[in-house]
């Protein structure tokens, strides 16, 4: 009995940890700037491409740093993802600011191009896209400097994407099809690819004779800890996380005392972005790697920021450990096993076996957010002050 | 704008409006012709099956108009609908083409020998016609009222309908012994009013069925979000505080408006079931439902034609361009969702009506010079002095 729910509590904490690590970027972001960001699932996915690029780089330089090659993928699934989403913020979501609406759609576009992205991806590709980059921004930083902007804008900046895009779509068709396999072979292709958990995260912690706790388990759930205890010293330990909590707090105010608001918001959405990064590289010891890799774990991890609330990671931290193991529980059917075995019980019984799938026990959890919304509509931790709208 | 309409005089208001009423009237003739007679005469049988489809996809497109163009509300979850409507009628013309006693062959890979109970309405026609719109429009008015009671909205409100779109995916897909889980229900072979619903025959009916609820759809949104139904939406779209304070009470007209939209989805999940021949749990695909919204963005929100436009023409290049490069579309999709979000916020239908023409002259040539006050430069006194001290100076 004790045994069955310290494995119960175990494996809800290890579900939880998950999820947590999956909604702290997305928390934090639209804590900050009230966007849902649908490509936050596409980041996760390239960090966890990030940590499989890592592993075969570690491949080839021999046993010894395969054994620690993620301690090498965690900070660079950081810095890819926290990079992309840097631009992805620059490109697209500034321009947008105040219409969450139409933020949550380009997201979901951005999404679907990284997923293509990663399907197709080759150096004729990256070629082409570098060739973009150099001819669209060289021709503005040239023009900029040369010529009358302002006036010739209207008209030379659409004739500047027309025409570098142009150039580079040529020059990629081009090298893909004259380059060799080499350059037109695709890095990942659609299938999925495997990342293989360095020697000392395979296996488990025995107790007992019937407890396990698997290492990769144990592993996710320290590093959503570090993350956590990192996230917090930075919000509430460094200048920069002071911003941020001011703007969460009040945009308006915030900008008329002086605080940069549109850099906090371009780091805010970095910072979160990496995060997600990390999330990814740490998904990948639980199951393999895909393009569709972010669509699993997304939606819950919206519902974690939805029953949270917004603006405190506390919220976060409670709802994801709630809905893990709530999910654990119901999807398991150990709800059903605990119950006494009297015929009063019958339905209940019969009730908790109907959910007894992981399918299932989502149907269920998503009826009690429901439920607890009606009585919470803002969530466990709600923003409390006169900016927060009715 | 305003003060202009304001000042003009009521009759020229009045015949101005007749006009538009009598050019609209000649536009929906010209569209029937054109889908009923002109195309199915031009078109193989392949193709207008696939302009069948969308055009009740184009339906769906009309309901999402309603609520997000007309009110503000984003939903993701309108595939919920869409396969309930789908699956209303398949049950029932899988239950028509049995004998008497009879169930379906798919349950018997599952061991199930009993129809299930809520099987057994759907045998009848006139309940399936009814549930077809009914039971979205009872699924989506609960969802609706549960989520605007406690006034959650916004990217919130988009949330939830997301998260709910997954739950009933699961539920479906997962339930192999009620309603064949992941492969869905055939309707090709089955059997309505003595005719297999593929037959060639079956399908042009079901083509022509299209058009007309297409048409009756558009007429009962022209309806809805022109009087002054249609003003109270746009206004809690705009400000939903504002309404609250003049004394109405948003929540019930939000819920009547999303029930509404999922019944129009539910239609034509119908129709579109029948025309494709099979509906599935992939109709509540999350990447389906987010693609509803954005035929209504890249035809215009908030105009009913532009709903439909944008249907078709997102569709049709999604036909041609996954038949020569299917590696592309996502690409372009996804290019697609930044540029109307980005460059084209009305759509290609308010782009016409409003930017076109001046973004057109000012590539040619300059930009016309800015009028401060239009009322002063317009008034007929001004120009009449304007020209007498011009005359003077002459």
């Amino acid at each position: 009995m004790i045994e069955g729910l310290i494995n119960g509590l175990f494996n809800g904490i290890s579900i939880g940890a998950v999820l947590l690590i999956v909604a702290l970027g997305l928390a934090i972001v639209f804590g900050l700037m009230g966007v849902i960001n649908l490509a936050h699932g596409e980041l996760m996915m390239l960090g966890a491409y990030t940590t499989y690029v890592v592993q075969n780089g570690a491949k080839a330089l021999g046993e010894g740093a395969l054994e620690f090659y993620i301690l090498a993928a965690l900070p660079l699934s950081f810095l890819v993802a926290a990079l992309v989403g840097l631009a992805l913020e620059r490109g697209v979501i500034r321009h947008l600011y105040g219409r969450p609406l139409e933020t949550l759609l380009a997201t979901w576009g951005v999404s679907l191009i990284l997923r293509q992205f990663v399907r197709s991806v080759n150096w004729a590709m990256i070629v082409g896209l570098g060739l973009f980059c150099l001819l669209f921004f060289g021709g503005r930083w040239i023009l900029q400097r040369q010529t009358q902007w302002e006036q010739t804008r209207r008209v030379a900046a659409p004739v500047i994407l027309a025409l570098s895009s142009a150039i580079a779509l040529a020059a990629g068709i081009l090298i893909n099809q004259n380059g060799g396999t080499a350059l037109s072979q695709p890095w990942f292709g659609a299938r999925n690819v495997d990342v293989t958990a360095p020697g000392w995260l395979r296996g488990g912690l025995s107790l007992g004779t019937t407890l396990q706790f698997p290492y990769a388990r144990l592993f996710i759930i320290v590093l959503t800890i570090l993350c956590l205890i990192g996230v917090y010293w930075f919000l509430n330990g460094t200048a920069w996380g002071l911003r941020m909590r001011s703007v969460t707090q009040n945009r308006k105010m915030s900008a008329c005392l002086g605080i940069p608001t549109d850099r906090v918001d371009a780091l805010t959405f970095a910072l979160g972005s990496g995060l997600a990064g990390i999330a990814g590289c740490a998904v990948t010891l639980l199951g393999s790697v895909g393009p569709n890799l972010g669509g699993n774990y997304i939606v819950d991890a919206f519902m974690v920021v939805v029953v949270g609330g917004v603006g405190k990671l506390v919220g976060s931290i409670v709802a994801a450990l709630v809905i893990g193991s709530i999910t654990y529980l119901l999807g398991s059917g150990t709800l059903a096993l605990i119950l006494p075995p009297a015929e009063a019980l019958q339905p209940l019984v019969d009730f908790f076996t109907f959910f007894a799938t992981t399918s299932m026990a989502k149907v269920m959890v998503f009826a009690l957010i429901i439920a607890f919304l009606q009585w919470k509509p803002a969530g466990m931790f709600p923003q409390k002050g006169r900016s927060v709208e009715v | 704008m305003a003060t202009e309409t304001a000042m003009r005089p009521r009759q020229e208001i009045k015949a101005q409006q007749s006009q538009q009423r009598k050019l609209e009237i000649i536009g929906i003739i010209a569209f029937v012709v054109l889908m009923a007679v002109v195309l199915p005469l031009l078109l193989s049988g392949f193709r207008l099956g696939l302009l069948g489809r969308f055009l009740s996809l184009a339906i769906v497109a009309l309901g999402i108009d309603l609520i997000w163009g007309f009110t503000g509300l984003l939903s993701l979850g309108h595939g919920i609908f869409f396969a309930l409507g789908g699956y209303a009628f398949a049950m029932f013309l899988q239950l028509n083409s049995l004998g008497e006693g009879q169930i379906p062959e798919f349950f018997g890979l599952y061991g199930v020998d009993t129809l299930p109970w809520f099987w057994g309405p759907f045998a009848s026609l006139p309940f399936t016609l009814l549930a077809i719109f009914i039971l979205p429009a009872i699924v989506a008015g609960l969802l609706g009222y549960l989520v605007f009671r406690n006034r959650i909205r916004g990217v919130y409100f988009s949330i939830l309908t997301q998260a709910a779109l997954v739950v009933f995916f699961n539920l479906f897909n997962g339930q192999q012994k009620w309603i064949n889980g992941t492969n869905g229900l055939k309707t090709d072979t089955s059997v309505f009013f003595g005719q297999q619903v593929g037959s060639e025959s079956m399908q042009m009916t079901f083509y022509l069925i299209t058009v007309a609820v297409l048409v009756v759809m558009y007429l009962l949104c022209r309806w809805l979000t022109s009087g002054r139904f249609g003003r109270l939406l746009v206004a809690i779209r705009d400000d939903e505080n504002r309404v609250r304070f003049s004394g109405y009470d948003p929540t019930g007209f939000k819920v009547l408006v999303f029930a509404v939209s999922g019944a129009i989805a539910g239609i034509a999940g119908a129709l579109y079931t029948v025309q494709s021949g099979i509906v599935s749990p992939q109709f509540m695909d999350i990447a389906f439902s987010i693609e509803m919204v954005i035929w209504v963005a890249v035809g215009g929100r908030a105009t009913l034609v532009g709903a439909i436009l944008g249907a078709l023409l997102v569709n049709w290049a999604r036909a041609l361009l996954s038949e020569s490069f299917p590696e592309v579309w996502l690409f372009f999709q996804g290019a697609l969702f930044l540029l109307v979000v980005t460059a084209l916020p009305d759509g290609l239908v308010g782009w016409c009506r409003q930017q076109a023409p001046q973004q057109v002259r000012s590539l040619i040539s300059k930009p016309e010079p800015l009028l401060t006050y239009p009322q002063i430069e317009l008034d007929p006194d001004i120009q009449k002095e304007r020209q007498e001290i011009g005359d003077r100076g002459a």
